[in-house]
């Protein structure tokens, strides 16, 4: 199973398995990633499951919609160029290993 | 021991509260009382791709089930609460156990309205959608070639409408007021989801009430409108729009008007008993607000739990909903109520748009159909306490990022 690492704004980590197919904004809540929120369940409408994903991982991540595009506009967190809604990344096998950085909101 | 604090309602505002109580650092004794069988659930998916087979169960859940125990949240399910004696800082249990509190949450949501026994409510073959059950029950009768008739055509029954739809179901949707969505959107808005129902099929009757279901052998086999039409169906959604469950509070002497009356910081009449979500009726700029949504439900019991933890702020929300219907993500920020005028601004994209509400010329809501940045910037703009006039708004060439930035 893929193996996530979430990275807080303090340094903590948080690593956890997440399987093949879930988005990992439900993994992070699963796994108690604060200020992951995913209030709307994951249907691309509230962007409170922003993130940052690695550098070497951001091209592994898919491309980002045009929908989620325009989301990331109203993200609480300042928007970055490897900004992403996590609810949009579906873990993957060419994923183990992904490091994503929480936002401080 | 001290008492715990007990939540009673196990649903995303009883898991907000809970998850917040912890956050904030609270490591006292904590219980949350569900009255389903199942762990906490997001239920905006139960008429959308739960019921249309899209998502399985255990992804509909809010935590996974390990997270009470982890928590140390005692979290008993299939239990009902049936009397608080806030005198006595106890609650009592369907199973006859007492327990006391030392402060109370009540985040029991709302149930649908009904229809009536003697309009044939009581006839089998009639859904409403609220719970995981019901969702359950009704979607092994989506199959195709047969009749679905939807009562109401708020958001609920249009995104069953658009399930059954897609299943190859024939659809009628029924509604008593001039338009559909009259209760929660402009008339643009009513016109954008009538006009997408109809591009796939669903017939959409408006200004026509029922009269009556009726039925054969105790199944519901056709509906009798007040016009005189009759139209036969397999079976029946009812999306007639919910009622706040403020029954036990009510009982135990709490005020209660339209939902369970708080204060601006979720407190009820009662020192320790507090509410917040569906059930919770709160002040908000000079009025009496009642908010059905997930928005509501996590932001203010966030806030109940702070406010048990002795903060003082009140509670100013930034509402936002969404509906999902075919291909169309409908996304509102702000409340439209006491809207005077609105304005239509096309969207970039085929079939996108954006319907912008405002009370004397100040904006106050979006409707934005697969339009993120309308909804983006209108939800900024509104957070922000600032307007963007109306011909910005109408002028899709405008730019919506600066004047949402002032």
């Amino acid at each position: 199973m893929p193996r996530v690492t979430w990275i807080l704004k303090d340094g903590k980590q948080i690593s956890a398995d997440v399987p093949v197919g879930h988005n990992l904004m439900e993994a992070a809540v699963a796994n108690n990633v604060p200020n992951v929120i995913g209030e709307c369940g994951g249907c691309l409408s509230c962007a409170t499951c922003h993130v940052y994903v690695d550098p070497d991982w951001y091209q592994k991540t898919g491309k980002v919609s045009e929908m989620e595009d325009e989301m990331l506009e109203v993200t609480v967190a300042e928007r970055k160029p490897l900004s992403r809604l996590s609810c949009q990344i579906q873990s993957a096998p060419e994923l183990d290993g992904l490091i994503l950085h929480v936002p401080y909101i | 021991m001290p008492d715990p604090i007990v939540i009673v309602g196990a649903g995303q505002a009883g898991v907000a509260l809970a998850a917040k109580l912890r956050t904030l650092g609270y490591d006292g004794p904590l219980v949350m009382i569900g009255a389903e069988p199942v762990g906490p659930y997001q239920r905006p998916p139960l008429s959308k791709k739960y019921v249309s087979g899209e998502l399985a169960a255990d992804r509909l859940l809010i935590r996974p089930p390990g997270w009470y125990a982890e928590q140390q949240i005692e979290l008993r399910l299939s239990a009902a609460v049936t009397a608080i004696a806030p005198a006595e800082r106890t609650l009592r249990l369907d199973d006859g156990a007492t327990l006391r509190y030392d402060r109370l949450a009540l985040t029991t949501g709302a149930t649908p309205r009904p229809l009536p026994a003697e309009m044939g409510g009581a006839l089998a073959g009639i859904h409403t959608i609220r719970s995981l059950a019901d969702a359950d029950a009704i979607a092994p009768e989506l199959r195709e070639g047969r009749r679905l008739l939807v009562v109401g055509g708020g958001y609920i029954g249009l995104e069953a409408a658009a399930v059954a739809a897609g299943k190859g179901l024939a659809v009628t949707v029924l509604e008593a007021a001039p338009r559909i969505l009259q209760r929660v959107a402009a008339p643009l808005t009513s016109d954008f989801f009538r006009d997408l129902h109809r591009r796939h099929g669903v017939a959409i009757l408006e200004d026509v009430a029922l009269a009556a279901l009726a039925g054969k052998g105790g199944r519901v086999e056709a509906a009798q409108l007040k016009d005189g039409r009759r139209i036969e169906t397999d079976l029946v959604v009812v999306g007639i729009g919910v009622t706040p469950n403020d029954d036990l509070a009510r009982a135990a002497g709490l005020a209660v008007e339209n939902g369970i009356t708080v204060d601006e910081r979720c407190r009820t009449s009662d020192p320790h008993v507090f509410a917040a979500g569906d059930c919770a009726n709160f002040p908000w700029r000079g009025t009496r607000t009642r908010l059905e949504s997930v928005q509501n439900a996590i932001d203010q019991a966030e806030h109940a739990a702070a406010a048990m933890r002795g903060a003082t702020a009140a509670y100013d929300p930034a509402p936002w909903f969404w509906s999902d219907q075919y291909d169309v993500k409908l996304q509102i920020a702000g409340l439209n109520r006491g809207y005077d005028e609105t304005v239509l601004r096309p969207g970039k994209r085929p079939g996108s748009q954006s319907v912008w509400y405002y009370r004397q010329e100040a904006l106050i809501a979006v409707d934005a159909m697969n339009d993120g940045l309308a909804y983006a910037f209108g939800k900024k703009a509104l957070e922000a306490g600032r307007s963007i006039p109306k011909a910005v708004a109408a002028d899709p060439a405008a730019d919506l990022k600066a004047a949402a930035a002032g």
